[in-house]
C-alpha cells in the first residue's frame, strides 16, 4: 500500500518542519492554561465585578464607576494607602540590616553554622506565629511592658495607639524579612571573587572603601533579589495585619489588601464590588512595580546575551 | 404463607420509611464544648425518637462558618443550618436561600399546633416580610457583671439609676479601681455599651428605627446617647488600652480585682468562674435606667435553626425544627449550654445568673438582638468601628457621627 506510506511520510515531515517552533508552545501549554485560568481571567473578572454592586448572593447591579468614586471619598482608603507606603519604605530597612548581619556572621569561627541558623530561624517560623508572639510582647502586661513602665510609659499598648500601631506591626513583619535578606547576602558573600579582593587590597583599598568599591558591586545580584523580595514582602503585609490588629484600632492599621478583604470577604463584608475596586487600585500600583521589574530583567538579559 | 406476607410487608414498610425519611444533613458551627455537647444530646434524642432518620452533621469552625455559610447555601445546601435572628439572616432570606417555616409557627401548626405556643414572644425577631424563617432555641441576657466584694469594700450598692451608676464609677476610680473593663479589639463589645445607652436613653423603638436606617446618626437623640457615654469615657471609667484587647483579655483585670464591672453577655460567666470568681464575689445587675419613663428593653441575642430552601429532605428538617422548639428539648439543651431556653415552658437551672436573666427578660418591655444583628452588616461594621474610635477619642464624636451618617445614606439606599 504505497498510498498510506506516502501519508505517513507527509505527516511526519510536517511535524519535522514545525517541531522546533511548536515544542516550546507544547511545553508551555499547561503553564499558560493555568496562568490564564488562575491569573488572567480573575484579574479581568475582578475588574468587571468592581463595576457592580453585589453582595455575593443577590443578583448584581451594574453601577458603573460609582465604586471608584466612593473610594475617592473614603478616608479608610487613604489611611490604607498611606500605611502601604509606610510598609514599603520601612520594610526596605530589612535590606541594609540583613547585609550588616550577613557580614557580621560571615566568619569562620567555631559554631558559626549554629549561630547562622539561629539568625535565620525567624524566617522559618510562620508569619502567624510571629504575629501572635509580637502581640504578646506588645501587651502592656507582656514582656515589653515593664521596660516601658521604667521609661514613664506605663500601661502603653502600641497596638491600641492609632499613630504607632502600624509601626508596631511593621516591626514584627520586618523581623523575619531581615533574616531572609541576611541569607541572600550570606550566599552572595560565599561567592565573592577572592582575586578581586586581593587585587583591591594590593591597590590599597581598605575597610569601607574596600567594601564599597569591591564587595558591594559583587553583591549586586543579591541586592537586587533582596529588594525584590522585600517589596513583595511589604505588599504581602496582609497576614500580619490580620493577626495583630485586624486593621484596628478603627481602621488605622489597614493596608489595601486587608481593607479589600474586610469590605468584600470578612464577617461584615458583603460588598464584592467595592472590594474589587480596592483590588483594582492595588493591582494598578503593583503593576508599576512589576513593569519596572520586568523592564530591568529584560535589560539585564539583553546585556547578558 | 402468612409468614412470607408478614416479611414482605415488613420489607415494604422499611423500604417505604427509608425513602420517606432518609438522611438529614445539618451544618453547624458548634465547636465550643458546651454547644457541641448540647447538640450531640439533641441529635441523639432526635434519632432515638425518629429511628428512621439518619443525621449527618457537618461541623464548621465558628469563625470560618460565617464565610462558609455563603458558599454552602448557594452551592450545596444542607437541610438544616444554624444562624442568628434579626437582620443577620436578612441577606440570606432576601436571596431566597432560607425556607419559609411560617407553617410551624402558625396556630394550626404543621404537626402539633400548640408546640410553639411557648415561643410566641420570640416570633418577632424571626419574622421578615410577615413570614417566619426559622426556630430560636437559645438566648442569653446582657447586663452588667460586677465584683460584689469590691462594691462592698467601697460601700457601693447596686445602681438602679444613671446617677447612681456614674457615682459608683467615680467612687471606684477614686479607690484606684478601673470602674468598667472592656476589650474592644473585635469591636462588638462597644456595641453592647452603645445599645444599652441607647435603649435606656431613647428606648426600644428608637433602637429599631436607628438600626433600620430611619434615623440619621447626626440626630440630636443620637447625640444624647453620646452625651451619656461622655460621662463614662471622659473621666476615664473604661479600661485603658481596650482597643488592643479581645473581650476575653479584658476579663483578667476583673478577676485580679483591678476592675469592677463589665457590660457583657451571660456567656462570660463561664470565663469569670474559670478565672476563680464564684457566686459569692461575682454578681449581675440590669443596666440602670437613664431616661425615667423609658420602658426597659434588654439585649437578648437569639441563636436560631433554619431550613435551607434548597434542602433535599424538608420533611425531616421540619420535624427537627419542631423537635428543637419543644419545651423539654430546649430545657435540656440549655442546661448544657448554660443559657436561657426560648420556650417559656422550659425550666431553667437553679443558677443565680440564669435566674436573674430569666427574671429580667420575662419582665422586659422588648428584646433587641444586638447592634450587629439588628443593623445590616455594612452599617454594623462601620458603626462599631466608629464606637471604638469614639471610646478612644471622645473629642472626635462629631466627625465620627458625620461619617456614620454618610454610611447610613449609602447602606439604606
Amino acid at each position: 500500500m504505497p498510498d498510506s506510506t506516502q501519508i505517513t511520510y507527509r505527516k511526519s515531515s510536517w511535524w519535522k518542519l514545525n517541531q522546533q517552533r511548536l515544542t516550546p508552545w507544547i511545553f508551555l501549554f499547561p503553564g499558560l492554561l493555568l496562568f490564564l485560568v488562575y491569573v488572567i481571567w480573575p484579574i479581568f473578572n475582578s475588574l468587571y465585578i468592581s463595576l457592580l454592586q453585589w453582595d455575593g448572593l443577590s443578583p448584581a447591579i451594574y453601577v458603573g464607576l460609582s465604586n471608584y468614586i466612593e473610594l475617592l471619598d473614603d478616608e479608610y482608603f487613604y489611611i490604607s494607602l498611606m500605611n502601604n507606603l509606610k510598609w514599603l519604605i520601612l520594610f526596605m530597612l530589612a535590606v541594609p540590616i540583613g547585609l550588616g548581619l550577613a557580614i557580621f556572621l560571615n566568619q569562620t569561627i567555631f559554631g558559626i553554622r549554629l549561630i547562622k541558623s539561629l539568625f535565620f530561624f525567624p524566617f522559618v517560623i510562620s508569619q502567624v506565629v510571629i504575629g501572635i508572639i509580637f502581640s504578646w510582647f506588645y501587651n502592656p502586661r507582656g514582656v515589653i511592658g515593664p521596660f516601658l513602665d521604667k521609661l514613664g510609659l506605663s500601661n502603653y499598648a502600641i497596638l491600641a495607639d492609632e499613630n504607632f500601631a502600624t509601626y508596631g506591626i511593621i516591626f514584627a513583619g520586618i523581623y523575619p524579612q531581615i533574616a531572609y535578606c541576611m541569607i541572600l547576602y550570606l550566599t552572595g558573600l560565599n561567592n565573592l571573587n577572592t582575586d578581586q579582593i586581593e587585587a583591591g587590597r594590593m591597590d590599597g583599598a581598605k575597610g569601607f572603601s574596600l567594601f564599597k568599591n569591591i564587595i558591594l558591586p559583587q553583591l549586586k545580584p543579591a541586592t537586587f533579589l533582596a529588594i525584590v523580595v522585600t517589596v513583595i514582602g511589604s505588599l504581602r503585609s496582609f497576614d500580619m495585619v490580620a493577626i495583630m490588629t485586624q486593621g484596628g484600632p478603627y481602621g488605622s492599621t489597614n493596608v489595601l489588601a486587608y481593607y479589600m478583604f474586610e469590605t468584600a470577604l470578612s464577617e461584615y463584608g458583603y460588598r464584592m464590588g467595592y472590594g474589587s475596586a480596592i483590588a483594582a487600585v492595588l493591582f494598578t500600583i503593583m503593576m508599576f512595580y512589576i513593569l519596572f521589574f520586568i523592564y530591568r530583567m529584560y535589560q539585564s538579559e539583553k546585556k547578558g546575551l | 404463607m402468612k409468614k412470607i406476607i408478614a416479611t414482605l410487608t415488613a420489607i415494604l414498610a422499611m423500604g417505604f420509611s427509608s425513602s420517606f425519611a432518609g438522611t438529614l444533613v445539618i451544618n453547624t458551627d458548634l465547636t465550643d464544648p458546651a454547644p457541641k455537647a448540647a447538640f450531640e444530646w439533641a441529635f441523639n434524642k432526635f434519632q432515638e425518637e425518629n429511628p428512621d432518620v439518619t443525621i449527618e452533621v457537618n461541623n464548621f469552625d465558628h469563625e470560618g462558618y460565617k464565610q462558609a455559610i455563603r458558599n454552602f447555601l448557594t452551592t450545596s445546601p444542607p437541610d438544616v443550618f444554624n444562624w442568628y435572628a434579626g437582620n443577620r439572616m436578612l441577606p440570606f432570606v432576601r436571596a431566597g436561600l432560607v425556607e419559609d417555616v411560617s407553617d410551624i409557627w402558625s396556630d394550626t401548626g404543621w404537626v402539633d399546633g400548640n408546640l410553639t405556643e411557648g415561643m410566641s414572644h420570640a416570633k418577632k425577631p424571626m419574622t421578615i416580610g410577615g413570614k417566619q424563617w426559622g426556630i430560636p432555641y437559645t438566648y442569653y441576657q446582657w447586663g452588667v457583671y460586677y465584683r460584689k466584694d469590691i462594691f462592698e469594700a467601697n460601700g457601693i450598692s447596686v445602681p438602679t439609676t444613671w446617677d447612681e451608676f456614674v457615682a459608683a464609677c467615680a467612687t471606684l476610680k477614686a479607690a484606684g479601681v478601673t470602674p468598667i473593663t472592656i476589650g474592644s479589639k473585635y469591636l462588638w463589645t462597644t456595641a453592647g455599651v452603645f445599645d444599652y445607652l441607647n435603649l435606656r436613653t431613647n428606648g426600644y423603638e428608637f433602637h429599631m428605627a436607628l438600626t433600620k436606617g430611619e434615623i440619621p446618626y447626626t440626630d440630636p437623640r443620637v447625640h444624647a446617647v453620646f452625651d451619656k457615654w461622655d460621662e463614662l469615657v471622659k473621666p476615664g471609667y473604661f479600661l485603658e488600652n481596650h482597643a488592643s484587647l479581645a473581650w476575653q483579655e479584658a476579663i483578667p483585670p476583673m478577676i485580679n480585682g483591678e476592675a469592677a464591672m463589665y457590660v457583657m453577655g451571660n456567656f462570660s460567666v463561664a470565663l469569670f468562674k474559670e478565672g476563680g470568681l464564684t457566686n459569692d464575689n461575682l454578681g449581675f445587675f440590669q443596666f440602670p435606667e437613664i431616661t425615667p419613663g423609658v420602658p426597659m428593653a434588654e439585649e437578648a441575642p437569639t441563636d436560631t435553626m433554619h431550613i435551607a430552601s434548597g434542602a433535599k429532605n424538608k420533611t425531616d428538617a421540619k420535624r427537627f425544627l419542631i423537635f428543637l422548639s419543644r419545651a423539654d428539648v430546649q430545657e435540656e439543651m440549655n442546661k448544657t449550654l448554660g443559657q436561657l431556653p426560648v420556650n417559656s415552658g422550659s425550666k431553667v437551672d437553679p443558677d443565680p445568673f440564669l435566674e436573674a436573666g430569666l427574671n429580667m427578660l420575662n419582665n422586659a418591655y422588648a428584646m433587641a438582638q444586638f447592634y450587629d444583628r439588628d443593623a445590616p452588616a455594612e452599617m454594623a461594621s462601620e458603626g462599631m468601628k466608629g464606637f471604638q474610635e469614639y471610646m478612644v477619642n471622645p473629642d472626635r464624636r462629631d466627625k465620627i457621627l458625620e461619617r456614620l451618617e454618610k454610611v447610613r445614606q449609602r447602606v439604606y439606599k
